[in-house]
């Protein structure tokens, strides 16, 4: 049953498809911006676009996730090696080959048709929920089930950390000597 | 279920107009309350009290012309004072302002809201890269360094107050506080904090809401009253409007974490009024301290604000993490 456009359901389902359109728009945008920063924003619209189709998956707190750290942190830090890398208004960098454009499109429709193909012949089980999803559940199943890759994780970041003082203290040696 | 298109409706445009009255008012109680400071009188000619300063003041930024500086990227300048004013809008849907009197809530609203202050730095950067402009680029940078280095403090500060509670509901939170002026999170050895650090958390938490908001003493930014404006150098008529109501919108939401988290939302220290009522009045407490120290306190620059961010309020704050974390172990 389709619910009426002038319903709490309709405004729903409106909302959905707007925000469905802002992910995949701002896909697009990312990827065909000739400006470094409006790829980044194009970037922004597609993570709140997915975060709210996280939303509409009855799982607010991945989607709420999804904001705080790709929107809040990620975004950010790219925002930073923009502002201090500044390209400036530089619109496009280098020349393309001619093929590249063809070549990529064909290896998207390829993916695309695998994909689509997989979903369509998969035969899909109704499957009940695991748990409830919410805050508590996730913490539990980190610290216990998938426990080794949370521990994980926290080394990989620190291996980050550690390399990116490597490499300005390194920089600063050179700039002592000379 | 009841939710039909007209609640909804509803909801959004008493949000938004609560947010928007908001705004304009604490304007006026800012330019009122630093005039009495500083033993002038403030606005006063329009309307009782120049009560009617804050929509005089709007109609004239909307009747300016919108000026796009050329060179400026078009679509994102005037998409930045909208997103300045975006997250503190979205926030407001799941604040409860009592057990009945919220919007929707859900049970990791806490969360919600620290979620969507965060793409507010964004609209800062959009604003600075996009008029074009070295003045307004250099003052995003100060600006983002500064919201991205407190946004740390912050968050570590609410997870002691999340692991003392165990809940991310903001009306779970709440209920643990009520019942006792004691049991307010502020207050250290009674109710069911047992931390004698809490009133200390306190100060971490409205520091840095107050250096997140662009605030004096922090509000290298911006500097409205001495240097150009900073990352919205660029903008008049209604944009600039729209960046300085944001600032005062992201107080409230500040204030209103304070007072949900460590002031016991809207539990009554002795009956008197309903709990909204008292949930009201520690916002405008919290908002009036803002003012307070804005005209008291003079502006420090831009290494101390970073130093104090990165070198003693995220240790302090680390430290306080582990140290609830003993107790609530331990008791």
């Amino acid at each position: 049953m389709t619910p009426s456009f002038f319903s709490a359901d309709g405004l729903v389902g409106i909302i959905f498809l707007l925000m469905l359109a802002a992910a995949l728009v701002g896909a697009i945008v990312a990827v065909t911006a000739k400006r470094l920063v409006r790829a980044l924003a194009g970037l922004i619209v597609c993570f709140v676009g997915v975060a709210a189709m996280y939303f509409f998956l009855n799982s607010p707190f991945v989607s709420m996730m999804q904001i705080l750290i790709y929107v809040g942190a990620i975004a950010v830090t790219i925002a930073f090696a923009i502002m201090l890398t500044a390209p400036g208004d530089k619109e496009q960098m280098g020349s393309r080959n001619i093929l590249y454009g063809p070549i990529g499109f064909c290896c998207a429709a390829l993916v695309t048709f695998g994909f689509a193909a997989l979903a369509l012949t998969t035969n899909w089980i109704p499957f009940a929920k695991i748990n409830d999803g919410s805050v508590q559940e996730v913490g539990r199943q980190l610290l216990t089930t998938h426990v080794m890759v949370f521990e994980l994780v926290s080394v990989m970041l620190l291996i980050a950390i550690l390399g990116a003082l490597a490499i300005t203290i390194e920089g600063r040696r050179k700039r002592w000597k000379s | 279920m009841s939710l039909t298109l007209f609640n909804v409706l509803a909801a959004v445009i008493i949000i938004v107009i609560f947010v928007a009255l908001n705004a304009a008012y604490l304007v006026w109680c800012e330019r009122r309350g630093a005039g009495r400071i500083q033993r002038r009188p403030g606005p006063n000619i329009n309307g009782p009290f120049g009560l009617l300063q804050p929509p005089l003041d709007g109609l004239k930024l909307m009747a300016k012309q919108l000026l796009i500086p050329g060179g400026a990227d078009k679509a994102l300048f005037i998409t930045a004072p909208v997103l300045a004013m975006f997250p503190s809008v979205m926030s407001f849907f799941t604040i409860p302002f009592s057990d009945i009197l919220v919007a929707h809530n859900i049970n990791i609203g806490l969360i919600c809201v620290l979620a969507f202050a965060s793409l507010g730095t964004m609209s800062l950067f959009f604003a600075g890269w996009s008029s074009h402009n070295k003045y307004s680029m250099m003052a995003a940078i100060r600006a983002i360094s500064q919201s991205v280095a407190y946004e740390i403090p912050m968050l570590i500060t609410v997870i002691t107050v999340v692991m003392i509670s165990g809940s991310l509901d903001l009306r779970e939170i709440v209920r643990q506080q009520s019942g006792n002026i004691f049991h307010w999170n502020i207050f250290p050895l009674f109710g069911n904090s047992h931390n004698l650090l809490m009133p200390f958390s306190f100060l971490i938490f409205f520091i840095c809401s107050l250096a997140e908001t662009n605030r004096a003493p922090f509000d290298l930014g911006e500097a409205e009253s001495e240097l150009v404006a900073g990352y919205h150098i660029e903008y008049g008529s209604m944009g600039f409007g729209l960046f300085f109501m944001g600032e005062y919108a992201n107080i409230v939401v500040g204030a209103c974490l304070g007072a949900l988290l460590f002031l016991g939302g809207w539990a009554c220290p002795f009956g008197l009024f309903p709990g909204v009522w008292w949930f009201i009045i520690k916002i405008y407490l919290l908002i009036a301290t803002v003012i307070w120290i804005r005209w008291t306190f003079p502006r420090t620059t831009i290494y101390s604000l970073l130093n104090l961010s990165w070198k003693v309020l995220i240790p302090l704050s680390l430290f306080n993490l582990l140290f609830t974390a003993g107790l609530l172990k331990v008791f």
